[in-house]
């Protein structure tokens, strides 16, 4: 398979603080990837260094075999990334169905075929299209933060948390569109926290630390590793 | 209701507004005070929207709306002085630089486009500040603006400190309202376009605009740029309502009484700017003016009642409006027909355009 986005030896710093460490790692067209890890460790700041959002200090970011870094936020959008951010971030005052043409900005063409395939993925957003998006509850935020990005048509959407403050029956629903749009043939690069969900949908699954990957494989492979399960999923290890 | 006939009752509002503003000039006289508060308004309503469309829909604020009326004022008076006139309007610089006279038109577009001059040059550098260090800068700069404008050294073209008159002006309050009408016109379409949306995208959240490929600086110089256009407009405007002008009465106050209409009419409220400028405009200068004044009821004198009262009592009045009605009379919603509309029938917005969507 095809790695849509490569990255290699990435760095990223605030102001001398380095926030990650020259990593490396591939997102093959048509998979799930997560990066999961603790709090800190760098993984939003390599999602906001890949959509050039902060700018990165070193290394290389290929999408498509074209190199993203130096490009401006709106060119990296242009290329079919888009990002969910952390804590979902709708545009309160607007209403749902602005929402979702914001998120096709940057394209010229016609939206009614993305807007009919949004509401269909997500029928509540359809019933209350007409209200303003801060009157949505907090999963339903999420699910129009996620119709929004796809409004775009991307072909790597990567999301931020999207599981964060959200009823754990609220989760699995969030889940269950992850690998509903991916089996559309959108490719995924996920950032989380609740390392038991983003193991069980990902193909490919990387354990940062401190700026550092210190750990790679399938999610499944992940999700058994002893160190993982002690440090990640709260169970104990097998004595 | 359908689009047609809104559009249809709209046009007949304005049709019926112009017959009766036309009525009234031909029989009221012209020095009544009605004119001079409706012509006071209509000014203030496009400055205020022009405001607003920066501070309420692009979640900018800049303090910076008096310079930019005052490049407009100048811009206009001083390429509409008769030449006949300037001997004696410059009688201290040798008739002035500048030996032609324009088309009132034109000047009052030129006006506007000096100012988005102004506005763009300001803005490379300011715009990259957030909130409060926006509204300080763009307040430093509109104040640097006033002092260029009195320096002696630019006298020959903008007459120093000294007044500024005899260029011609429209008397008639048809005008007034017919230019701020088609300027909040053009900024109504502005917002209710893609890029509207886009500003109120910023406004909402700049992290997730940006992530939508939303150009920031591009897209806030354009609302800064076309703000100031109009607020020039608007300074020119002005300066033909009040014959003459002068730099010295462009000051930060000036700025501060229209962010008190936008911030009473509801910030993010086109309809909103425009209601509370009349109305802020009749009470100050109409119906509050006793305030100023000492009053005698028979032998008693009535206390506080002198000059700058009327002040102190707008001062009470921002308080009360911030401590307590922060939303300003319309909030963010809009004045419109069909809303009356459907507040009478009792039709909710959401189920007639959801309808219409569907």
């Amino acid at each position: 398979m095809n790695n849509l986005l490569e990255i290699r030896d990435l760095n990223v710093a605030y102001g001398g603080i380095q926030a990650v460490r020259g990593i490396s790692f591939d997102v093959a067209e048509g998979e799930v990837v997560t990066l999961i890890g603790a709090n800190g460790a760098g993984k939003s700041s390599t999602l906001r260094s890949i959509v050039g959002l902060v700018k990165s200090a070193g290394g290389n970011i290929m999408f498509d075999r074209k190199e993203l870094r130096g490009l401006s936020t709106e060119n990296i959008v242009r290329q079919g990334i888009t990002l969910v951010p952390e804590g979902r971030r709708v545009f309160v005052n607007l209403t749902v169905y602005e929402n979702l043409k914001m998120g096709a900005y940057m394209r010229k063409d016609r939206l009614d075929e993305d807007l009919d395939w949004v509401y269909d993925l997500f029928p509540r957003l359809k019933e209350r299209s007409w209200q303003s998006a801060g009157t949505l509850s907090g999963g339903e935020q999420q699910m129009l933060a996620i119709g929004r990005a796809l409004m775009s048509r991307p072909k790597l959407i990567m999301m931020d948390e999207p599981s964060l403050g959200l009823a754990p029956i609220v989760v699995q629903g969030v889940f269950d569109i992850i690998r509903e749009i991916n089996r559309q043939g959108v490719t995924i690069l996920l950032v989380e926290q609740n390392a038991n969900m983003a193991l069980k949908a990902a193909d490919h699954a990387y354990v940062m630390e401190t700026g550092r990957i210190t750990m790679s494989g399938t999610g499944a492979e992940l999700a058994e590793n002893e160190e993982i399960r002690a440090a990640y999923l709260g169970k104990a290890k097998k004595s | 209701m359908s689009k047609k006939t809104e559009v249809i009752i709209n046009v007949a509002l304005i049709g019926a507004l112009f017959l009766v503003l036309f009525l009234l000039e031909q029989n009221l006289p012209s020095t009544h005070m009605l004119f001079t508060v409706l012509k006071k308004g209509a000014i203030y309503a496009l400055v205020a929207v022009s405001m607003n469309l920066l501070n309420g829909f692009t979640g900018l604020f800049s303090l910076g709306q008096a310079g930019f009326m005052l490049v407009g004022a100048y811009t206009y008076g001083v390429l509409t002085i008769p030449v006949a006139d300037r001997a004696n309007v410059y009688m201290y610089f040798d008739g002035g630089l500048i030996q032609f006279a324009l088309h009132p038109i034109i000047a009052i577009i030129l006006a506007g486009a000096l100012a988005a001059l102004f506005a763009y040059l300001i803005g490379l550098p300011v715009l990259r500040l957030k909130s409060d260090y926006l509204a300080i800068a763009t307040l430093g700069f509109a104040e640097i603006i006033r002092a260029i404008f009195q320096w002696d050294q630019l006298g020959p073209i903008t007459n120093g400190s000294n007044l500024l008159r005899n260029y011609p002006s429209y008397k008639s309050v048809l005008f007034y309202f017919a230019a701020s009408g088609v300027c909040i016109a053009l900024i109504v379409m502005l917002i209710n376009s893609t890029y509207g949306r886009a500003f109120k995208a910023i406004r909402d959240d700049e992290v997730a605009a940006e992530a939508m490929g939303i150009n920031l600086a591009h897209h806030k110089r354009i609302a800064f740029v076309v703000s100031s256009f109009f607020a020039g407009v608007s300074g020119a405007l002005l300066a033909m309502y009040q014959t003459s002008v002068q730099a010295a009465m462009f000051k930060s106050a000036m700025t501060y009484e229209i962010l008190l209409i936008v911030v009473i009419g509801g910030i993010g409220s086109v309809t909103g700017s425009c209601i509370s400028s009349f109305l802020f405009i009749i009470l100050s200068e109409w119906l509050l003016r006793f305030l100023d004044t000492e009053t005698y009821i028979g032998d008693f004198h009535v206390p506080l009642l002198r000059s700058g009262f009327r002040k102190v009592v707008f001062a009470v009045i921002i308080m009360i409006i911030v401590l307590f009605f922060r939303q300003g009379i319309m909030g963010t919603r809009e004045f419109s027909v069909r809303s009356i509309y459907n507040k009478i029938t009792g039709k909710s917005r959401k189920k007639e355009e959801g309808g219409a969507a569907s």
